[in-house]
């Protein structure tokens, strides 16, 4: 696979609100992504990641209105993917309690979403405005600079 | 997604193929729902060989049948999982409620109560 160097490539997706999409992110990313020095598992962690965070904006952040639209942004660097999900939605209005794993009143739900984003990127940071939507950076270390491993499998 | 059920003794046994995502789930629910309800079966094997991604909506959808049946008596057991599959169902901690079985077969066999 090809050296990145300081070399920066990036992607930019949007598409409707639609569940339909939401395996168009996965693999939209994880084709990226796939140029990087990652591996096979890596990648479907990253799908992981990314499946959950659309999911969010299309069923939390619109609830799921199927007009809105869900951005998907991805950039890698020498040591770095990351991956950024944006929606215009509802925002969350506690966010602390959002990033907990709950068992939610639906009893199909588990509240995993941000647990599972955290456990398989080594960085989540989550902008929110509650009214004006979320946005969602997820940075999985490459390689080279991942000397702190992900918990193996 | 497919799912491909077939009725045992008390038990269903669903073939699953595709990946479960949010965009599916309510579709699976309502077939394991419909297979459940129209075979009296209480306890549910789920064939996770041909499943190829997993996320927290699936999950989701194994945890409610699980919710449904346990409190009558019956169990959910995983057979065939993939190791990332595996691997979603031990961080969601599913795996402390669920059976995960290597082959289809042992998991039916767990299921009629036949353990060994």
């Amino acid at each position: 696979m090809a050296k990145m160097g300081n070399y920066l490539n990036t992607m930019s997706l949007e598409f409707a609100s639609l569940l339909e999409n939401v395996g168009l992110a996965r693999i939209a990313v994880a084709t990226f992504a796939s140029q990087a020095e990652l591996t096979i598992d890596d990648l479907e962690e990253v799908k992981v990641a990314v499946s959950e965070a659309v999911t969010n904006a299309i069923i939390h952040g619109y609830q799921q209105a199927r007009d809105r639209t869900v951005s998907v942004k991805a950039q890698i660097d020498a040591e770095n993917l990351l991956v950024i999900v944006e929606d215009t939605g509802i925002g969350i209005s506690d966010l602390e309690k959002a990033m907990e794993p709950a068992y939610s009143t639906d009893p199909e739900r588990m509240g995993l979403g941000f647990v599972f984003m955290k456990t398989f990127m080594n960085d989540l940071k989550v902008e929110t405005q509650p009214g004006q939507g979320t946005k969602v950076f997820m940075t999985r270390w490459l390689p080279v600079r991942a000397g702190e491993a992900l918990p193996q499998s | 997604m497919e799912v491909l059920l077939e009725e045992l003794e008390g038990v269903l046994v669903a073939r699953v193929s595709g990946e479960l995502d949010a965009q599916n789930a309510a579709e699976f629910r309502q077939k394991l729902e419909h297979g459940l309800l129209k075979s009296g079966a209480l306890n549910l094997v789920l064939d996770l060989a041909r499943v190829s991604f997993i996320d927290s909506s699936g999950l989701g959808v194994i945890l409610g049948r699980y919710k449904e049946l346990k409190p009558r008596g019956g169990k959910v057991l995983i057979a065939e999982a993939r190791p990332k599959v595996l691997r979603i169902l031990e961080l969601s901690g599913l795996f402390k409620l669920v059976e995960v079985c290597s082959s289809v077969e042992v998991a039916e066999e767990k299921a009629a109560g036949r353990a060994y």
